[in-house]
């Protein structure tokens, strides 16, 4: 069970978290001009890497903030935790 | 019967307090302090079970987590459990053990012609034997392997016990309390850590209770119990004894299993059975001390043989001989420290060492002692069948394959000592990679993955002195980084005897001709020709190995079997262990009840339930009740000997006639408040918002960015920045975490708040054509004409002197309302309204005909939004937007979504208005067409339509649009229905949707 920083409550229980996904995507803008493909993109496709990845959790039994985890895929290790804005 | 077994002094037991107990139905006694291995030990009881493949005899071979023959079923307080290890559970009044795998007893027991029909049994014998023919498989073969997997009998009857959880965090744990546990947690402990330090077994001290040893001129087991009141009597240390700390997880979380209550002859009410700890720890300390290794020889699973340091555990703790005429068998100096206890205890041993005479500290004690010893001597062969009679013994020749002369000697027990194996299990799950090392023939830790450090035997160290300076020094430096404090411990000085070198030594060779059974993993009864044939047949990963032989994958994980396998894999291939590799340790390392990981989650404790204020009213009058997520909800309120479709006729009928309420406090709500919030509506729902004026409500869709509609429900403008938007029941947490998303993380430039207010406010429906006149009688002040509160309209009103907020919204599709009231109020406003509204007849409805009610007019919900449907397909385009953008509309435009045959929800009646037609049901052109029968669409939602009297479903069918007319056939395989049916529009009354306007 991992053990999460939240950047607004500390270090808490994996349990009071819920996964969010890929935290390096963008939405595309309201209204923009976008292809099949690139939209394809942004809704389904996902890199799944191996290492170092930047996710999404959410504070979901906590403080309900949605912030960013620097995580190791495959030891489970956390570099950092941050506000979505910074 | 007497304890013949039992020494006349000595051990750590209480004699003054005998204990009754039993064993294969026979009564026997032991002491206070004993398990339930030394009390039968004293009796002379060595037969205690039969091996698993072969049946064949076994008794005791080890102390403790060793142990992997004593499997036993156990009953304590009515309570029976099997594989309960004996030499771990400790001996209470009344406790009743018997033997597993065997009948009609462990004396006689046929399963053991298996023995003798061994060479069907060889490695993989699973997979080889029961491939075929497939037939076989359910009458012959299951069977068979059921009954002869054996191993013990779970109880059918419900647990009573009581189990519990607990979280706890510290600074170090420290797992195991022999020299490195106390030393370190005691270093830490002084430096102001905060220190939890567990220990397994019921007596704190691990090998200083059986190691003859001096620290500051203490006894071993005076200095551990001195350490141990000192570290107890501090605030910042929690020590626990038959606490395992079996799992290491990720970022230091450790599982324990604390066993609380089997060892209480009287447990008090409330104190569990066992415990389950999940311990956070900032540094993890394994102190988990080492394994002695057995050697390997003819018949080595016979009763009377163990392993040594076992054998002077039963002495010195338990005051136990496990037997009066032992063959010490060793490749170290270990041995010797059994051999002394023996001739201490006025028994004569014989020595048998695999290596040549030498000079050791042990060895001239032994020799003092005028303790016999035959140097580079082996045993060869055990005999006696149930219990070691003799064995044959041999002179090794120079390269130690083969033997120079043989003799067969008398003796009843055969302890062997073949140097020790760190126990790295706690190691290794922690992710750490194992290296060899050569001087002690075992793997020891490496590098640490997380903050982890072994210290003393787990370590590969050996020496008391040198454990307790590592450990001393460990556990200061650790706790100094988190402490920032140096508070120094003097480490004591210790006297211990030196040790020679040990004997690479690990397998009797056999004499030529001879092939006796060799095992070399008791518990799977695995021998050493199993291992040899799984390499014959060209298997080479040591992963592989184990699974075909299914060498160290009993209960015991392997651990008197692990290294022996590896070194006998080495030895065939041609290489040294580090080559072969090893297994992977996986927890738990000891068995864990279910019990104890289910905890208090169980039952209705699995997870909360969630109640309306309205509960009790609900269920005063008869509720049947359905889960709806977590919530209770009623169903139907029956009455009489109604059962479920004729209380929900009677219900639903009754809205369409009169007036119902329904409890709809379970709804999800959500607050929205802020300068942005219509933006950001409009972005979230399908349709516009931008216009909505206070004091209105308006029904809304939203999607996922896939274009599948995620949720519909209405929202309402209470004033000009403040929305109540609801969701449905299910979708209400999903829906919350959707809008955080999108106004922390896509959208943080919009200025709104989003929070939950489904348990702040209560909610009643009240349907039907005389709602309109309840609604007057309950808010008397309040203009509830259609002209003043139309359709979608928003008034709050006092309800008897409280407020409230009246919607008119509907879900039946008949003149409804919906009122709100702080929870607080909810019952309150339950009863008047049924109060009131009994001149109208009302009467309460439930889920059963809200589904009715709603079906019949095609109003969508959960089984249309089923997370495979974009709004055309459940009939919502018209509520999707041209002109703004919103979530998910670009995946709108994709082609497959705007093919013309696109599936559609439609209505479906039986041809015949009788048959219902069942949920789920397949729609297909011809019920007779060759499989598979091409399906066309499927029926989401089944109703009895109380307004044309006659069943009616909802369905999603390919081409829809165009199918209104069409016959087609619902097939149900799992309800074995084939109904033919007509399919039609979706709104099966009222399809104007006059009713709700008027
Ligand atoms: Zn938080």
């Amino acid at each position: 069970m991992l053990n999460i920083k939240c950047p607004y409550c500390g270090d808490r229980s994996q349990k009071e978290f819920a996964y969010g996904g890929d935290g390096t995507i963008t939405r595309p803008k309201l209204n923009q001009e976008i292809s099949d493909e690139e939209w394809d993109n942004f809704v389904y496709l996902r890199k799944s890497p191996r290492g170092k990845h930047i996710e999404l959790w959410h504070h979901i039994a906590g403080c309900r903030q949605w912030f960013k985890v620097e995580r190791d895929t495959t030891t489970h290790e956390i570099f950092r935790t941050f506000k979505p804005e910074e | 019967m007497s304890q013949n077994f039992r020494l006349n002094t000595g051990g750590l037991i209480n004699r003054d307090k005998p204990i009754e107990f039993k064993f294969n139905g026979k009564k026997y006694i032991g002491y206070e302090g004993d398990t339930l291995a030394s009390a039968l030990l004293a009796n002379g009881i060595h037969l205690i079970g039969r091996s698993f493949k072969y049946h064949r005899p076994r008794g005791f071979f080890g102390a403790g987590v060793d142990e992997p023959n004593a499997k036993m079923q156990v009953e304590i307080n009515g309570c029976s459990e099997p594989n309960i290890n004996a030499t771990e559970i400790e001996l209470v009044n009344g406790l009743s053990a018997s033997s597993q795998n065997c009948w009609p007893s462990v004396n006689f027991d046929i399963g053991a012609i298996n023995n003798f029909l061994n060479r069907f049994f060889p490695a993989g014998f699973y997979y080889k034997t029961f491939m075929w023919p497939k037939s076989f498989w359910y009458r012959v073969y299951e069977p068979f392997i059921r009954k002869a997997a054996g191993l013990g009998i779970a109880s059918l009857e419900k647990d009573k016990e009581r189990y519990e959880h607990k979280y706890e965090f510290c600074d170090l744990l420290v797992t195991g309390s022999g020299p490195a546990g106390l030393a370190s947690a005691y270093a830490a402990a002084k430096n102001g850590a905060k220190v939890i330090l567990a220990e397994d077994k019921p007596r704190y001290g691990g090998t200083l209770l059986t190691d003859d040893v001096t620290i500051d001129n203490l006894s071993g087991k005076d200095w551990s119990e001195k350490i141990i009141s000192e570290l107890k009597e501090m605030p910042n240390v929690i020590v626990k004894n038959r606490s395992q700390v079996f799992g290491y997880y990720d970022h230091n979380m450790m599982v324990m299993f604390e066993r609380t209550g089997d060892h209480l002859e009287k447990k008090p009410k409330y104190t569990p059975r066992q415990r389950l700890w999940y311990i956070r720890a900032k540094e993890v300390l394994l102190s988990t001390g080492s394994i002695e290794r057995p050697i390997v020889f003819g018949n080595n699973d016979t009763p009377g043989v163990f392993l040594s340091a076992a054998a002077k555990e039963y002495m010195k703790v338990y005051g136990v001989l496990i037997g009066k005429k032992p063959i010490i068998f060793t490749n170290n100096d270990s041995g010797y420290e059994t051999a002394i206890e023996f001739k201490k205890n006025g028994v004569n041993p014989i020595v048998l060492d695999t290596r040549e005479d030498q000079n050791s500290e042990l060895i001239n004690e032994a020799k003092d002692l005028d303790i016999k010893i035959k140097f580079s001597y082996a045993v060869i062969v055990a005999h006696g069948y149930k219990k070691v009679k003799s064995a044959t013994i041999g002179k090794l020749n120079k390269e130690k394959i083969d033997f120079e002369n043989t003799e067969q000697i008398d003796c009843d027990s055969i302890c062997v000592s073949g140097f020790w194996t760190p126990t790295v299990h706690l190691a290794s799950q922690s992710g750490n990679k194992l290296k060899f090392n050569d001087s002690i023939d075992a793997f020891v830790p490496d590098k640490s993955k997380q903050n982890e450090h072994s210290l003393g035997a787990a370590n590969g160290t050996f020496t008391l002195q040198d454990t307790l300076k590592n450990s001393f020094n460990t556990g200061l430096e650790v706790s100094k980084s988190i402490t920032k404090k140096e508070e120094k411990i003097q480490i004591p000085n210790t006297n211990e005897r030196k040790y020679s070198a040990h004997d690479k030594f690990w397998c009797s060779p056999l004499p030529k001709g001879k092939n006796y059974k060799r095992f070399v993993d008791f518990q799977n009864d695995v021998a050493v020709s199993d291992i040899e044939v799984a390499l014959r047949e060209g298997y080479r990963s040591i992963e592989h190995v184990k699974r075909y032989t299914t060498l160290g994958m009993a209960t015991d994980q392997g651990r008197t079997s692990n290294l022996n396998g590896l070194q006998l894999v080495a030895n065939v291939e041609k290489k040294i262990v580090p080559q072969v590799g090893h297994t992977t340790f996986r927890p738990p390392f000891t068995p864990v009840t279910i019990g104890t990981i289910v905890g208090r989650e169980i039952g209705k404790e699995y997870m909360p339930t969630r109640k309306t204020p309205m509960h009790h009213w609900h269920e005063k009058n008869n509720a049947v009740w359905v889960d709806a997520g977590a919530w209770k909800r009623p169903r139907y309120y029956k009455r009489g000997n109604e059962n479920l479709f004729e209380a929900s006729k009677r219900e639903a009928k009754n809205v369409r006639d009169h007036v119902g309420v329904c409890d709809v406090t379970t709804l999800g709500k959500i607050d929205i408040k802020g300068p942005d919030a219509a933006e950001f509506l409009n972005r979230v729902y399908t349709n516009a918002w931008l216009k909505l004026p206070v004091g209105k409500a308006r029904y809304g869709v939203m999607l996922r960015e896939d274009g599948i509609v995620m949720d519909d429900g209405t929202t309402t403008r209470i004033s000009e920045n403040h929305y109540h938007m609801t969701t449905t029941t299910a979708q209400a947490a999903n829906v919350l975490s959707h809008l955080e998303y999108y106004l922390q993380i896509v959208w943080p430039e919009l200025n709104v708040n989003v929070v939950s207010t489904t348990e702040q406010w209560a909610g009643a429906a009240i349907a039907g054509p005389k709602s309109r006149d309840l609604l007057a009688k309950l808010f008397p002040k309040i203009d509830v004409s259609n002209e003043a509160l139309p359709f979608m309209g928003y008034v709050e009103g006092d309800l008897f002197g409280v407020k409230a907020r009246i919607f008119r919204i509907s879900f039946s599709g008949e003149l409804a309302y919906e009122i709100n009231v702080e929870s607080d109020f909810g019952l309150f406003m339950w009863e008047k309204i049924i109060d009131i509204g009994e001149e109208f007849n009302i009467q309460p409805y439930g889920t059963e005909a809200l589904s009715t009610l709603r079906i019949e007019m095609g109003h969508v919900a959960g089984p249309e939004l089923d997370g495979r449907t974009i709004p055309y397909d459940v009939s919502l385009e018209g509520l999707v937007s041209k002109k703004k953008d919103f979530i998910g509309k670009r995946s709108l435009a994709k082609e497959a979504f705007n093919k013309a045959d696109r599936q559609k929800i439609v209505g479906l009646v039986p041809l015949d208005r009788k048959s219902s037609i069942p949920e789920g049901s397949h729609l297909v052109e011809n019920k007779n067409a060759k499989l598979p029968n091409p399906k066309l669409g499927h029926v989401s939602s089944s109703c009895w339509s109380v307004e044309n009297n006659n069943p009616f479903s909802l369905a999603i069918l390919k081409d829809g649009k165009n199918m209104i007319g069409k016959k087609l056939f619902a097939v149900s395989p799992l309800k074995n229905t084939s109904i033919e049916v007509e399919v039609m529009s979706s709104h099966y009354v009222d399809h104007e949707g006059k009713r709700v306007r008027s």
